[in-house]
C-alpha cells in the first residue's frame, strides 16, 4: 500500500490538507500526518516516497497516485529551498510525526537532556555560552547569561517561562515549532530546569493558535515521565499583543493585566511571583537540546557572523512568491533572502519595502537589501532583527498607511502602563492622518483653544506639513526614548523608516 | 445549570493552580459567552480578591466581552503580512455580507503569514482567502 505523507500544521490544514488526508485515506493510501517542510507555497504538500507533489487538491490524487500528476517537485530535501537551508532547531520539520515519541526518539531526541543531566548545571550553562545562543524572540539577549544569573541567585522555587506569544505579524516560526516538534521545546524547557534548579515550567501560547495549544497539551502529557521531576503546563493567552513581552506575560500568569512591569529588577532575579525566573522564546529554547548534544555547542558557535551565532529560523511572509521557513546561519543578506530564495513577490510586481522584525520592525528599502542578517548590523541600520519576520511588499503598498497603522496598532495594543505609549500613539495616528489630508494640504489650521488669550505663549498661527512632519518626528523621538517596553519605543522604527524612503506617500 | 453553578466548577477546577483567574476567565467566557457583573463578583469572592481587580483584568484582554454578542464570529486577521496580501481590498464586501447577522472581528496575526489573506472560525482556520471564499465563509458562518 502507497504512504502517503502529508502535514497536519495549521497552514497546511487551513489551506486544505484535512480533506486531502481524508480523500487519499478513501481511496486506499495509507495516510501519515508530519510536521510541514515549510514550503508554504506548496501547501498542502503530498509527499510519496521522498517525492513531493504541492499544492494538491482532492482533484489531483488520481493524478499523484497514478505518476501522471503535473505537480511533482520531485525529491523534497534536493529541493533547492530545503537543500541550501542549515537546519538545526527545524532538524525534523517535514520528517517526523509531531507527536510520536518513537519518531523523536529515533531522530536523536532526549539525547540532550540524558547529557545534560550527566554533566550537571554548570556545564549545562557553559555549553550554551559557548554556542554563543541569544534569545530569539528579538532582543537577542545571550542565552547563557541569563541562565547564569538564574543558577547563582538563592530560592526555594524557580521557574521557566516559554514565551509562545508570537503575536508579530509575519512571524510563524514558534507555531511551526509548537505544531511539528513540540518535544523538542519540552527537551529544552527541561534542560533549562536542569541547569537552574527549577522544577516548574509554563508556556504561554497566545489563543489565536488553537492547534499548537492542542499540541502542546498533548506533547506535555506524553512525555510527563520522561522531564520528571521537571513538571511543564501550558497557559493560554487572552488576545493582548503586549502579553509577549516578558513582564507583561509574567503579570498574565500570575492572573493579572498585561501590564509591563519596570525593570529592574529583572526577571531572572524576581519573575514569576517574585522568584528566579528564566524567559526565553521557542526557538531559543527549542536550540537547546541541540546545543546540549555532543559536540552541539562547538557546532552552533561555528556557524554565524561575528556575535550573531547558529542559526536563525527566518520567515518569509506577505507578498512573497516562495514563502515558508527558511533555517540558516546568520549573514545571509536581506536581498538573497527576498528576491533569490523569497522569489521576489507572489504578485510579480516589483518589491517596493521590506519589514524585518514585525509590526516594531522598520520597513527596508531594496536600495539596502546588502544589508546582513546579524543583529548588530540591523541595529546599525535602525532596524531589527526581531524574531526574523520578513514581510514583503509590492509597489502597490501605501507607506504612509502602513505607518498608520503601526502607530494605531500600538494605540490597540498599548497596556496603557506607560504615557509615551499610550497616548503618543494615538497622537501619532491624529498627527499622520493630518499630513496625509489632501483638503488641508497637510498642515494644521490654529484651534479655538490657541487663539484664547490666556495661550499667549502659542504660536500666533497654524501648522506647515513640514512642522507637521517636524512634529512625528519628535514624538517618535519621545516614544523611542520614554517608553517602558518594547511596543512603544519601537513602534517610531516603522513609522520613521517609511517616512524617511518614502516621503511621497505621506505628502498627498 | 444555572451560570453560578457553572462557574462554581469552573472555579473548583482551576483553585488549586498558581495564578488561577486567567484560565478561570477564559473557561467562563467559553462556557457563557461573557463575563458580566455577576460572574466578576462571583469569581472575586470565590478567589478572595476584589472585584474591581477581577474587572481589571477582564476589561484588558481583547478575548473577554462583558455582555453576549449571539452572532456567528469571523475572524479575518488585518496584520501586515494579510495587508500586503491584499485583505483591505476585501474588507468592504465582507462587511457588506456580514451585516448585522455575522460579527466580524479584526485580529492581529493567526500566524498563516505567507498564506494570507486567512480567517478563523471557531478553531478551523482558513487560508489563501480571496473575495468569493471569504464571501462564503461568511454567508456560512
Amino acid at each position: 500500500m502507497t504512504t502517503v505523507r502529508i502535514s497536519d500544521d495549521a497552514l497546511a490544514r487551513a489551506c486544505g490538507a484535512d480533506e486531502l488526508a481524508a480523500a487519499f485515506a478513501r481511496a486506499g493510501a495509507e495516510v501519515e500526518r508530519t510536521s510541514s517542510w515549510g514550503m508554504h507555497w506548496l501547501e498542502p504538500l503530498v509527499e510519496i516516497d521522498g517525492q513531493g507533489f504541492g499544492p494538491a487538491t482532492v482533484d489531483d490524487i488520481a493524478a499523484i497516485l497514478d505518476g501522471s500528476s503535473s505537480l511533482g517537485i520531485g525529491a523534497i530535501v534536493e529541493h533547492p529551498f530545503i537543500a541550501a537551508q542549515q537546519r538545526l532547531t527545524f532538524a525534523r520539520a517535514g520528517k517526523t510525526r509531531p507527536l510520536s515519541l518513537e519518531d523523536y526518539e529515533a531522530t536523536g531526541g532526549w539525547a540532550g537532556l540524558k547529557r545534560a543531566r550527566q554533566i550537571g548545571p554548570e556545564r549545562i550553562v557553559e555549553d550554551v555560552i559557548q554556542s554563543g545562543l541569544r534569545g530569539r524572540g528579538g532582543a537577542g539577549f545571550p542565552a547563557g547569561i541569563k541562565w547564569k544569573t538564574v543558577a547563582s541567585t538563592q530560592a526555594g522555587q524557580k521557574y521557566i517561562v516559554c514565551n509562545a506569544d508570537e503575536g508579530d505579524s509575519g512571524t510563524f516560526a514558534d507555531r511551526m515549532l509548537m505544531e511539528g516538534d513540540p518535544f523538542a521545546l519540552i527537551e529544552g524547557m527541561a534542560i533549562a530546569g536542569e541547569a537552574v534548579g527549577a522544577t516548574k515550567g509554563y508556556v504561554y501560547i497566545r489563543s489565536e493558535y488553537p492547534d499548537a495549544i492542542a499540541k502542546m497539551e498533548a506533547a506535555v502529557r506524553a512525555s510527563a515521565s520522561i522531564v520528571a521531576p521537571f513538571e511543564c503546563e501550558i497557559r493560554v493567552g487572552a488576545g493582548a499583543y503586549v502579553c509577549g513581552e516578558e513582564t507583561s506575560l509574567l503579570n498574565s500568569l500570575e492572573g493579572k493585566r498585561g501590564e509591563v512591569r519596570a525593570k529592574p529588577p529583572l526577571p531572572a532575579i524576581q519573575g514569576l511571583f517574585g522568584k528566579p525566573t528564566v524567559v526565553n522564546n521557542v526557538l531559543t529554547l527549542a536550540a537547546v537540546p541541540h546545543i546540549l548534544s555532543e559536540g552541539g555547542a562547538a557546532l552552533y558557535e561555528s556557524l554565524g557572523v561575528d556575535r550573531s551565532k547558529g542559526t536563525m529560523p527566518i520567515q518569509l511572509a506577505g507578498n512573497v512568491k516562495h514563502g515558508g521557513l527558511y533555517e540558516v546561519a546568520f549573514g545571509i543578506t536581506l536581498g538573497e533572502l527576498v528576491n533569490g530564495i523569497g522569489g521576489g513577490t507572489a504578485s510579480g510586481k516589483p518589491v517596493k519595502a521590506v519589514q524585518v522584525g514585525g509590526p516594531l520592525g522598520a520597513y527596508i528599502h531594496p536600495d539596502q537589501f546588502d544589508i546582513r542578517f546579524d543583529y548588530e548590523a540591523y541595529t546599525a541600520a535602525d532596524a531589527l532583527i526581531g524574531h526574523a519576520g520578513i514581510t514583503v511588499f509590492d509597489d502597490s503598498a501605501d507607506m504612509g498607511a502602513m505607518a498608520r497603522f503601526a502607530m494605531h496598532f500600538c494605540a490597540e495594543e498599548s497596556c496603557g502602563k506607560c504615557t509615551p505609549c499610550r497616548i503618543g500613539a494615538v497622537r501619532g495616528v491624529e498627527l499622520i492622518d493630518r499630513i496625509r489630508d489632501a483638503k488641508t494640504g497637510g498642515g494644521r489650521e490654529l484651534g479655538q483653544l490657541e487663539q484664547e488669550p490666556q495661550m499667549h505663549n502659542m504660536p500666533k498661527r497654524g501648522r506647515s506639513q513640514e512642522e507637521e512632519i517636524q512634529l512625528l518626528e519628535d514624538l517618535c523621538e519621545t516614544m523611542k526614548f520614554g517608553s517602558l517596553c518594547a511596543l512603544g519605543g519601537f513602534t517610531p522604527f516603522p513609522v520613521m523608516s517609511a517616512l524617511k524612503h518614502w516621503p511621497e506617500d505621506f505628502r498627498k | 445549570m444555572s451560570s453560578q453553578e457553572k462557574l462554581a466548577q469552573i472555579v473548583s477546577e482551576h483553585e488549586g493552580r498558581e495564578g488561577p483567574l486567567l484560565p478561570i476567565l477564559i473557561d467562563a467566557q467559553k462556557e457563557l459567552g461573557c463575563i458580566d457583573e455577576d460572574a466578576e463578583a462571583f469569581i472575586a469572592a470565590a478567589l478572595n480578591i476584589t472585584r474591581a481587580e477581577v474587572h481589571g483584568v477582564v476589561s484588558f484582554y481583547h478575548d473577554f466581552l462583558s455582555q453576549p454578542d449571539p452572532r456567528p464570529e469571523v475572524q479575518i486577521c488585518r496584520a501586515e503580512a494579510c495587508k500586503a496580501r491584499g485583505v483591505e481590498a476585501l474588507m468592504a464586501d465582507a462587511e457588506k455580507t456580514a451585516g448585522g447577522r455575522v460579527k466580524l472581528t479584526d485580529v492581529y496575526c493567526l500566524g498563516l503569514c505567507s498564506a494570507g489573506p486567512s480567517a478563523r472560525v471557531g478553531d478551523t482556520l482558513h487560508a489563501r482567502l480571496d473575495g468569493p471564499a471569504l464571501t462564503k465563509l461568511i454567508e456560512k458562518a
